[in-house]
């Protein structure tokens, strides 16, 4: 095993009011510097759960995650998490948002004067320079999740953990902030494990997907590479014949062999 | 002062205009911004309807006391009776003689002093007890308990415990106030989004960062709302214990009126005493939506 990111038989069980339920079930998944991962699978199977477990925030029952030669004990920055729902500090403005990550990171190893720079650089990346000033409140959705994602990159992850980072938002501010991302993947070359439930979002973007099986006791069911060249275009994948077929692949595992029991 | 100026120039040239056929010069369109009268609106629509019941209810006390054989002076009466402890708060002919300001300030300096330290414990303890699970349980029920006693029930324990005035006093302030403002505290500490406490996990806060940068932040909604109980409280607790121990303050300078007779000056005071409070209140809202700006937006 010597993956940069590996997760290694991976249990979680949750204890609720005596009743101990199975949601992971020996996970392991080998992932390389610089790769785009997503996870795929239908609500509730568990992928909150796993990224969690990377992130430090859930601990495993069984196994362990492996990041760069070290096993992962509990979150840190190395490890950002961009949550679903933003998970801004309401009281802070855009720019302390992220300045507090960078001051908690780089605190000691960059000056004052370098570390307004490098907010202010993330906050370029997600092209969000010019809400700096404001308060999360004061700002859309779309923008709330760019400066969510512009936090998680001023920590300079080992690897950015993505949970449904798009889910709230509407089609055309998704596929805006789908481009965002991709760019800056491209351009920083960061390993990102994304969560999504969105097909196209999944191929669009990712080296590999992977498709869980429903829970309880959610497995990998399947992984299916990606080769498709880069930078991708929205408009011309519409006429890419593999982008399709990766399409018609994923679909078929969620929807005809393990289709969401009716809930 | 400046706004009702406002309200009156504006609304001078319509009633002028409808008062009169006569060629009235009609207020030129673009004289001012055109939320400006709307603006006056609002102002006039929350002044006007409490003065007319405030003019009402003069009106009706008047009639009902204005007999002078009546035990309970009108507010005409009250005005002959009492008009130097009206129109100059500020005299001071040394003792008790003095204008209701300085008695005012006394209770007011009582306060400021017994409800900063019930503040500052309260939080603290709140934050303790909101972050403990089972301290929060355990404690639950007694301050739920301790919160329903009347600030008056406090004193005469305080005054075995103190024996003077002053250092009781604030101990009966300390001790009716504090309740709101921990649970309140605690309250809000359980509240907190998980998300937030993740957020400073995952940059690996340390605890003080972690209370200072998460916890009070988000907390400031809940605990600005257990400070605003607690400061009315500390207002009825301070006026009602003057009473009894004597000496200064608004509460002492009813009292001592009453000896006296003085039914007139006594309600002068229990208006300054209405208005204070309502003062104290207005003024821990506002310190209050000032300091959770962000936090209740969201
Ligand atoms: N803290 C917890 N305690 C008990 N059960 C939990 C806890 N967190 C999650 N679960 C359960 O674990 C299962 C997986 O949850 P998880 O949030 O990982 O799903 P998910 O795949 O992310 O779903 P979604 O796509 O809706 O976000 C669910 O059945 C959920 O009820
Ligand atoms: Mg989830």
């Amino acid at each position: 095993m010597s993956s940069y990111l590996s997760i290694e038989n991976v249990s979680v069980t949750f204890q609720r009011a005596g009743v101990v339920s199975d949601v992971l079930r020996s996970i392991s998944l080998a992932i390389e510097q610089g790769e785009y991962v997503s996870i795929i699978g239908h609500s509730g199977c568990g992928k909150s759960t796993l990224l969690n477990v990377v992130g430090g925030l859930v601990a495993p029952v069984s196994g362990g995650v492996i990041l760069d030669r070290r096993e992962v004990a509990g979150p840190g920055p190395e490890r950002a998490i961009v949550f679903q729902n933003h998970s801004l500090l309401p009281w802070l403005s855009c720019y302390e948002n992220v300045r507090l990550a960078v001051d908690k990171v780089f605190g000691r190893t960059k000056s004052r004067a370098e570390r307004h720079d490098w907010t202010m650089h993330n906050l370029q990346l997600v092209q969000m320079t010019h809400a700096a000033a404001k308060r999360p409140g004061e700002i859309s959705g779309g923008m709330k999740q760019r400066v969510g994602i512009a936090r998680a990159l001023a920590m300079e992850p080992k690897v950015l953990l993505l949970d449904e980072p798009f889910g709230a938002l509407d089609a055309l501010t998704r596929a805006s902030l789908q481009e965002a991302v991709s760019e800056i993947h491209a351009r920083v070359g960061c390993t990102i494990l994304m969560i999504t439930h969105d097909v196209d979002e999944a191929v669009f973007l990712s080296d590999r997907i992977v498709m869980m099986t429903n829970g309880p006791a959610a497995i990998i069911g399947e992984i299916l590479d990606i080769v498709l060249p880069r930078p991708r275009c929205r408009v011309a994948m519409l006429e890419e014949p593999r982008f399709n077929q990766y399409r018609q692949k994923v679909l078929d595992f969620l929807y005809s062999r393990h289709a969401a029991r009716a809930a | 002062m400046t706004v009702l100026a406002a309200v009156k120039s504006d609304a001078l040239p319509e009633v002028a205009s409808q008062s009169s056929a006569a060629i009235v010069k009609l207020p030129q369109p673009k004289r001012r911004p055109g939320r400006h009268p709307a603006f006056a609106g609002q102002v006039l629509a929350s002044v006007v309807p409490p003065l007319l019941v405030i003019t009402l209810i003069l009106i009706v006390w008047q009639i009902a006391c204005g007999d002078p054989a009546s035990l309970f002076p009108g507010p005409l009466s009250i005005w002959e009776q009492s008009r130097e402890l009206i129109v100059d708060p500020f005299f001071n002919r040394g003792g008790v003689d003095k204008g209701l300001f300085w008695h005012v300030s006394t209770s007011l300096s009582r306060v400021a002093i017994g409800f900063s330290m019930a503040a500052l414990a309260g939080v603290l303890l709140g934050v303790w007890i909101g972050a403990n699970k089972w301290a929060l349980r355990a404690f639950d029920p007694v301050f739920q308990v301790l919160r329903t006693v009347p600030p008056l029930a406090w004193l005469p324990i305080s005054l075995a415990l103190f024996r003077e005035a002053q250092p009781s006093a604030l101990f009966v302030i300390f001790i009716t106030s504090i309740w709101p403002v921990i649970i309140n505290t605690a309250v809000g500490i359980r509240n907190l989004p998980q998300d937030y406490l993740n957020v400073g996990r995952v940059l690996r806060l340390s605890s003080a960062e972690m209370f200072f940068r998460i916890m009070a932040p988000a907390a400031t909604p809940y605990i600005f709302t257990g400070l605003r109980i607690g400061i009315g409280m500390s207002w009825l607790a301070i006026v009602a214990s003057e009473m009894l121990l004597g000496g200064v303050g608004i509460g002492f300078f009813i009292w001592d009126q009453y000896n006296a007779s003085r039914i007139s000056d006594i309600i002068v005071a229990l208006i300054w005493v209405g208005l204070v409070g309502y003062a104290l209140d207005r003024f821990v809202a506002l310190l209050g939506r000032f300091a959770s700006r962000g936090t209740a937006a969201s």
